[in-house]
């Protein structure tokens, strides 16, 4: 059985005040994430104040854009076509929400290394998701 | 200071209908409230506290209180936390009582997701202001794929099977068939769960609970109150409420907020999981009964698949009688928000008052545990324990 990844149309992000940078930079097609430079470790999603040690000096950080599948689900009922929403841990540490894309979504699992890809939603924004690597 | 022993629930109510079009929100929780009011043989002018969460309309507490015109009312609480939000105001009602704020205090749920055509496949708009919003609805996470993701990283690292978890939804349905009011009475098998349509990896449509109408109501009472009537007496013992989420990105999937709740509870009861004759425990999907056995202390990190196999759920068969009035998943989850029926069926049970065929024989504790939001992300979660008088 395969089933291959379309393209679907996707939600718009509903910014709020300090997400900007975040999304100017995925459309420049860098991910970033937030670093604090009183604990020294990374976060996401991104904050203000360090959701660890509360500190206000956090910092963006590009990220390689690398990391590896901690849990996924293939969703078939319900949509217009299938998609797979996921967690990965990036390379840096943070597990964030994300597509897996540009696959067979049925030969997905756990542990698998992904890359970052970026995809317009409906009003034009750039959103990472990721894509098997190999 | 300790709720246990410090209040009563004296009146309990569950809706009959699981499809309401032509009722109204505000209309079906009146009649919860005029319900448990006539169980507990009080009158509505007795109320001094009301409790109501994010189904009431308007989503706040003066609304259903102008609507039934609650008079007396010197103790108010509309915390939302989800479907466990009616198990954290029998908490509440108890500490409120035992300060002294109120004597009778009515909680209730309600509402007609049935009627308007919910489903865990929705996207659903979260409103403005949502911090975590931006980086998640494009993705599209629904009920259904935030649970989804728990049961495949439990099945990764535990080696849970797609059979294991539908021994959850078999032994729901054993229960659901001495219930005329719910809404899937069928027995089902394990290979029924496993062939019905996948919706989203791994779980089935029959991992899924029903989606209905309906509601609830409890009035919690201060002891003296409580044993001026004439229902059996149902002392609130323990309690236990709690968060959880992404904690900034150290995502861990693999538990709940009730491995805080269940301990907080157990040891205000001063007891234990094997003390428990009867547990009531949120069943949005299979995945999620799994994960908060193992949590409550049920059983070990891991081994909840294991643990719900072979009937061990089933009353008069298993070890643990969980859901005997056939749960979220094959009975009702009125506003999707299960909590209230988790604890209607717990308070059944330990009056003697449930299906002869799944009454539990001398049940003098009974547990009921709610999640509220989802596991996949954010969740709250309260656990509430009972003892028989
Ligand atoms: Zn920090």
């Amino acid at each position: 059985m395969t089933t291959p990844a379309q393209d679907r149309k996707l939600r718009d992000p509903s910014l709020n005040p300090g997400d900007q940078p975040y999304f100017d930079a995925c459309a420049e097609g860098k991910l970033l994430i937030k670093k604090c430079n009183d604990c020294g470790q990374t976060h996401h999603y991104p904050r203000p104040l360090c959701p660890f040690c509360f500190s206000d000096k956090v910092e963006w950080i590009t990220t390689q854009g690398t990391g590896e599948i901690y849990t996924y689900s293939v969703t078939r009922r319900g949509g217009p076509v299938p998609y797979c929403i996921a967690y990965v841990g990036l390379t840096e540490g943070p597990k964030m929400m994300t597509n897996i894309v540009d696959c067979d979504l049925d030969a997905i699992k756990i542990g698998q290394k992904v890359k970052v890809v970026f995809k317009k939603t409906e009003g034009g924004f750039s959103v990472p998701m990721f894509t098997p690597i190999g | 200071m300790t709720i246990n022993g410090k209040a009563y629930i004296v009146g309990a109510y569950e809706h009959p209908l699981r499809k309401a079009p032509n009722t109204s929100v505000s209309q079906l929780h009146a009649e919860c409230a005029k319900g448990a009011l006539e169980d507990a043989g009080l009158t509505k002018d007795d109320i001094d506290g009301y409790f109501c969460a994010g189904d009431a309309p308007g989503a706040n507490v003066w609304s259903m209180a102008n609507y039934m015109n609650l008079k007396q009312l010197r103790h108010i609480d509309s915390t939302d936390m989800g479907g466990c939000s009616y198990l954290v105001h029998v908490a509440h009602a108890a500490e409120a009582i035992a300060l002294g704020k109120c004597n009778v205090a009515l909680v209730t749920l309600a509402g007609r997701p049935n009627s308007e055509g919910s489903s865990g496949t929705q996207v659903r708009d979260r409103g403005a202001n949502i911090p975590d919003a931006p980086f998640e609805m494009p993705y599209s996470p629904v009920t259904v794929n935030l649970y989804a993701m728990c049961a495949m990283r439990h099945m990764y690292q535990y080696g849970t099977t797609s059979e294991q978890l539908a021994w959850v939804k078999v032994a729901a349905s054993h229960h659901a068939q001495h219930n005329p009011s719910a809404m899937l009475r069928n027995v089902v098998t394990v290979e029924e769960v496993v062939n019905s349509p996948m919706i989203s990896d791994p779980l089935h449509r029959l991992d899924c609970c029903v989606v209905s109408d309906g509601g609830g109501a409890v009035i919690v009472a201060k002891p003296e109150i409580a044993r001026s009537l004439k229902r059996p007496l149902v002392k609130i013992t323990g309690a236990g409420e709690s968060t959880k989420g992404q904690m900034g990105g150290n995502v861990d999937l693999t538990y709940s907020g009730a491995v805080w709740t269940g301990p907080r509870a157990f040891a205000e009861a001063g007891v234990k999981p094997s003390d428990i004759k009867y547990a009531s425990i949120y069943d949005s999907f299979t995945i999620t009964v799994i994960m908060q056995l193992e949590d409550l202390g049920f059983c070990k990190k891991g081994e909840g698949g294991k643990f719900v196999a072979d009937g061990n759920l089933i009353s008069g068969v298993g070890k643990l009688p969980f859901n005997t009035d056939g749960g979220g998943l094959c009975n009702n989850h009125p506003a999707n928000r299960g909590g209230m029926t988790k604890i209607l069926e717990a308070i059944r049970q330990l009056r003697g008052e449930a299906h002869p065929a799944v009454q539990v024989k001398n049940c003098d504790i009974a547990l009921a545990h709610g999640t509220g939001g989802a596991l996949g992300h954010r969740h709250g979660s309260a656990t509430l324990i009972m003892e028989r008088e």
